[in-house]
């Protein structure tokens, strides 16, 4: 009876102890969210705070935002091309390189999967100028194919399919190869479906990283047409004119898409984002 | 025809194959990430001035005894510190908590504490340079005020830019370093504790002599994310400083001397300087944790 009651204490502080923690953890959203709700002036008179007129809230953050008359949607639409088109090739490229260190034997193989281990290990900041400096040679400044070049094959995505693909033995690429498939047809016929579930957490790691970049995009695009949505937030922060007030709705905006994917594919997020964890 | 043919065949060979599925990874390396390192090498024995380079030997690398250097150099260093020490053991004891099966919703708990890694560094660094703007109405001086305090100048004084850097690095990534520690603690077996419980451990000493050494891959791991992130860090002192400017350096990182010296001051031969010292470092880190995880390896 009393090992019952104590396991139930126990239950209760643990709960309350979480509720405190995930109220730590939602607070900053919910101020950002709160406040989109009231005029950036305020933000600049007042302060980032709770203590808003409920009577005055409204949405006309939102609408000056969706009014057309300021360059965030042209930023937002950048930051979807790079996002897609850099997931699509980082997928396909990374995948094809994994499965080429997975599958095969060859010559110089060690050597050269070190070499994807180096890259792995050495932050881009390290080589941030003189990578800027090839991509103002390649006269790729201020494009999108400056930003999404350089990271066409991740050497974390690497790392991951061929972990996956390790699993999978090599008798049945033989085994494909006698019944007459093609060393490029056993990839795309046979491995890319079975890769499929990788896929899934794969293009969320890297969708993340896209979305969510903002050095690289800062350094290689200036012009406002150009740039991408973090970019162009962080521009913001200055408070002239009205730009607290496309500041706030605009990091609200630019958050709920993602919450939304996050509630619909939490697993694959999970999976995806923690998947550097898998032991090597 | 006939020579097509040849080359088709060349190239469907299973010796070709696997360098064609390679190609794309040696490409990029070669032109992006070789080619960098090797001309921040070059340009860091230089001085260059638009077209013109001259060689300089190792004039560039006196900035190593710069003050400016030094601070931004133990700046980087303190952070990493600091953070290692916040971001292995607080997630790690949120992940046993949740683990327990005491615990009721852990999913929905899981997902809440994971939410924060989904915003962007720009869009945390906005909402904490407001949270700890100067204003008296500023969240975290309404937060001190409840405790009777003055309101602080939180983003000028060390202690509170500390303060406000390392709240954001928790905030975003304690999610992210429990979610590690959670999936490393299903993998422990549960009858380890049951027997334990048996022998009358309890479970401060189940938790030492069990959990926290079968963690220790996942601690690596970890360890070692932290460590590489913690040295790069720039782009959170940016946001909570609106650029690459902390009053007296309080922010600096290494990175952001480097950005300050070859994208604001267009100082390229320095900022290389800086750039190779920087991998040097990184290395350096590499060799150490291979050599200590490789020893510890054979040890057990």
């Amino acid at each position: 009876m009393s090992m019952t009651k104590k396991s139930k204490i126990v239950t209760v502080c643990l709960f309350i102890f979480f509720v405190a923690v995930a109220a730590i953890t939602l607070l900053p959203l919910a101020l950002l969210a709160v406040s989109s709700l009231r005029p950036g002036s305020d933000l600049m008179r007042y302060g980032l705070n709770f203590s808003i007129d409920w009577a005055n809230a409204n949405l006309n953050e939102y609408k000056l935002l969706f009014s057309g008359e300021n360059a965030y949607f042209i930023w937002y639409k950048n930051s979807l091309i790079i996002t897609v088109v850099q997931v699509a090739l980082a997928l396909f490229l990374s995948a094809c390189v994994g499965y080429g260190f997975a599958m095969y034997d060859f010559k110089g193989k060690n050597a050269i999967f070190l070499c994807v281990l180096l890259v792995m290990m050495v932050p881009t900041e390290v080589i941030l100028l003189p990578l800027y400096r090839l991509i103002v040679g390649m006269k790729l400044v201020n494009s999108m194919w400056g930003i999404i070049l350089p990271y066409l094959v991740v050497p974390m995505l690497v790392f991951f399919f061929r972990q996956y693909l390790s699993g999978i033995p090599k008798d049945f690429l033989d085994a494909a190869r006698v019944d007459g498939c093609t060393e490029y047809g056993i990839f795309f016929k046979i491995m890319v479906p079975l890769m499929k579930p990788s896929f899934a957490a794969m293009g969320i790691y890297q969708g993340m990283q896209s979305w969510n970049n903002f050095l690289w995009p800062m350094v290689v695009a200036n012009s406002i047409e150009k740039i991408t949505l973090p970019v162009g937030l962080q521009s913001l922060l200055s408070p002239y004119g009205n730009n607290y007030d496309i500041l706030i709705a605009g990091s609200c905006f630019a958050i709920i898409p993602i919450l939304v994917l996050f509630i619909c594919f939490q697993r694959y997020f999970i999976e995806g984002m923690t998947a550097g964890g898998v032991k090597g | 025809m006939k020579k097509k043919s040849v080359f088709k065949k060349f190239l469907y060979s299973q010796k070709v194959a696997p360098y064609v599925f390679i190609a794309p990874f040696v490409v990029t390396f070669l032109v992006f990430f070789a080619y960098s390192i090797c001309s921040m090498i070059i340009m860091s024995f230089q001085k260059v001035a638009g077209a013109n380079t001259t060689f300089v030997g190792l004039d560039n690398y006196k900035i190593l005894s710069n003050a400016v250097f030094i601070k931004s150099l133990k700046n980087s260093i303190f952070y990493t510190i600091v953070t290692c020490l916040l971001m292995i053991p607080i997630p790690m004891v949120l992940a046993a908590m949740l683990n327990s099966k005491h615990m009721r919703g852990k999913a929905a708990f899981r997902s809440i504490l994971f939410i924060p890694a989904l915003t962007s560094v720009v869009v945390a660094g906005v909402v904490f340079r407001l949270m700890f703007g100067e204003l008296e109405g500023s969240f975290m001086n309404q937060v001190v005020g409840a405790f009777g305090m003055e309101p602080l100048i939180w983003l000028r004084k060390p202690t509170t830019v500390w303060i406000a850097l390392f709240l954001l690095c928790l905030w975003r990534w304690t999610g992210v370093n429990m979610m590690y520690y959670l999936s490393g603690l299903q993998q422990i077996p549960e009858d380890l504790y049951e027997s334990a419980s048996i022998d009358g451990a309890t479970s401060m000493q189940q938790l030492r002599y069990i959990t926290i050494p079968l963690l220790k891959p996942t601690t690596i791991y970890v360890l070692t994310i932290s460590i590489f992130g913690g040295m790069a860090m720039f782009s959170e002192s940016y946001m909570l400083f609106n650029g690459n400017k902390s009053p007296n350096n309080v922010g600096t990182t290494l990175v952001g001397l480097l950005y300050r010296m070859g994208f604001e001051q267009n100082n390229l031969g320095i900022a290389s300087a800086i750039g190779v010292t920087f991998l040097v470092i990184v290395l350096v880190i590499n060799m150490i944790q291979l050599k200590v995880n490789g020893t510890f390896g054979k040890g057990e």
